[in-house]
């Protein structure tokens, strides 16, 4: 069964995140940003590839600006990777799979 | 890049292949599908520029002046639209970047991903070129490893974070006052940044900017630096008459002073004027290369409008199914 893009609320962000036992990367968006909406698909694909290895959630900032703010989110899509609790690799603007790739792989 | 091998390896020759994704191309790829040339259209890839799948609408809010939507329609909405009007004749379209194209010998043959690779991904009879214009940067220091730090390359995308900032719009042309327009929606002002005394953007548009209290105008200035650290915390402005500098407090930057045409992958390929606009024939869309069409922004900096950019792809699709009928 394919792994699935998860749900970040305010309520739920910092219990996932310090407790996740592998990387997360969680995807700043909202439903007014095309680039966005155009790099969902691509996220949703790299979940289902790397299964186990990596988890991917996304986090609706027009929903929870608070958690936005506290990491100084200015532009979307930010794409924040987590290991152990902590912000290892920011990666902003929309991009294509293979690009979106080569940056993450190292820090994972 | 998900493609099955069997489909890597094919020997296909395609009738023509469309390269880009906005209004040019996927208008291109209409009239293309209804006359049976099974186009394929190589979109592109995500970006937060206008160089990204759909195009520079993708980045833009409510389009008032596409005819047949007499109340307006999202950019966004608007491409999704011709989208679907293009697959419905069967266009096939595919999230793919083109890296390399040889159009020396016929058939031309393209690569996806990379280009390096000795077999090309894609060969085609007839090539339709309509990549489009992406905004050009001011090409300051810090600029690049500022953006998502107060600069950004997408008003719609980030006004939302610029709530009760005090931000900067660079430009004076239509995009720049309808960008500087939206983003008072967000931000306490909106300073527009000009190297002219006047605007170049339209009758309306400028009225709009007039009449809008959160706007500010810094006439004949150009930014000459961007302060801050980690976030943009100002930028340094430079009078364009007298070189004076003068700070400008501000936390965001949008930059809107002109585009430059999506042209690199086709350097010396075909015939480009001195911009890298590709060069078509007056009045249609042939460039030098038999076989070779172009369409949109990418051969046209004079108009630069969504309706242009469509009946030129229209133009383009007529006149590579002719010269299907009869190359030469």
């Amino acid at each position: 069964m394919a792994n699935s893009v998860e749900t970040l609320s305010t309520a739920t962000f910092d219990e996932t995140v310090s407790s996740a036992d592998v990387p997360i990367l969680v995807d700043f968006w909202a439903e007014w940003c095309g680039p966005c909406k155009a790099i969902a698909p691509i996220l949703e694909e790299i979940a289902d590839e790397r299964g186990e290895k990596l988890r991917i959630a996304k986090l609706n900032v027009d929903e929870n600006p608070d958690i936005a703010m506290r990491f100084d989110v200015m532009s979307i899509p930010t794409l924040i990777l987590f290991k152990e609790g902590t912000a290892e690799a920011r990666l902003v603007g929309a991009k294509g799979k293979g690009q979106l790739l080569s940056e993450l792989d190292p820090h994972l | 890049m998900d493609r099955s091998l069997e489909d890597t390896l094919s020997d296909e020759i395609r009738k023509l292949i469309i390269i880009g994704s906005g209004p040019a191309g996927l208008t291109a790829a209409i009239y293309a599908a209804r006359a049976s040339l099974a186009p394929l259209v190589l979109e592109g890839e995500p970006s937060s520029t206008t160089d990204q799948p759909g195009g520079a609408l993708m980045t833009t809010t409510e389009v008032e002046n596409f005819p047949g939507f007499p109340d307006g329609i999202m950019g966004p909405d608007l491409m999704a639209n011709f989208r679907q009007q293009a697959e419905r004749f069967g266009a096939e379209l595919r999230m793919e970047k083109v890296s390399r194209v040889d159009l020396s010998s016929r058939p031309f043959q393209l690569w996806v991903g990379d280009p390096d690779a000795n077999e090309p991904t894609y060969r085609a009879e007839a090539v339709v070129i309509s990549t489009g214009a992406r905004p050009v940067m001011l090409g300051l220091d810090r600029e690049q490893e500022l953006v998502g730090h107060g600069v950004s390359t997408c008003a719609t995308c980030d006004g939302f974070f610029f709530r009760d900032h005090d931000i900067a719009v660079v430009g004076g042309g239509d995009s720049a006052v309808e960008e500087a327009i939206f983003l008072t929606k967000f931000a306490r002002s909106v300073t527009i940044v000009h190297r002219r005394d006047e605007l170049r953007a339209s009758k309306i548009m400028r009225e709009r900017a007039f009449a809008n209290e959160k706007i500010r105008f810094e006439w004949n200035a150009v930014v000459d630096s961007i302060e801050g650290e980690t976030a943009v915390t100002g930028v340094t402005l430079r009078d364009v008459g007298t070189g004076e500098v003068r700070p400008l407090a501000v936390t965001g930057l949008f930059v809107a002073i002109g585009h430059q045409p999506n042209t690199d992958v086709f350097k010396g390929q075909v015939a480009m004027d001195d911009g890298g606009y590709v060069v078509t024939t007056p009045g249609g869309t042939r460039t030098d290369v038999e076989g070779v069409f172009a369409c949109g922004d990418v051969q046209d900096h004079t108009y630069r409008q969504a309706i242009t950019a469509a009946g030129s792809g229209c133009m383009a699709a007529i006149d590579a199914e002719r010269w299907l009928e009869n190359p030469h």
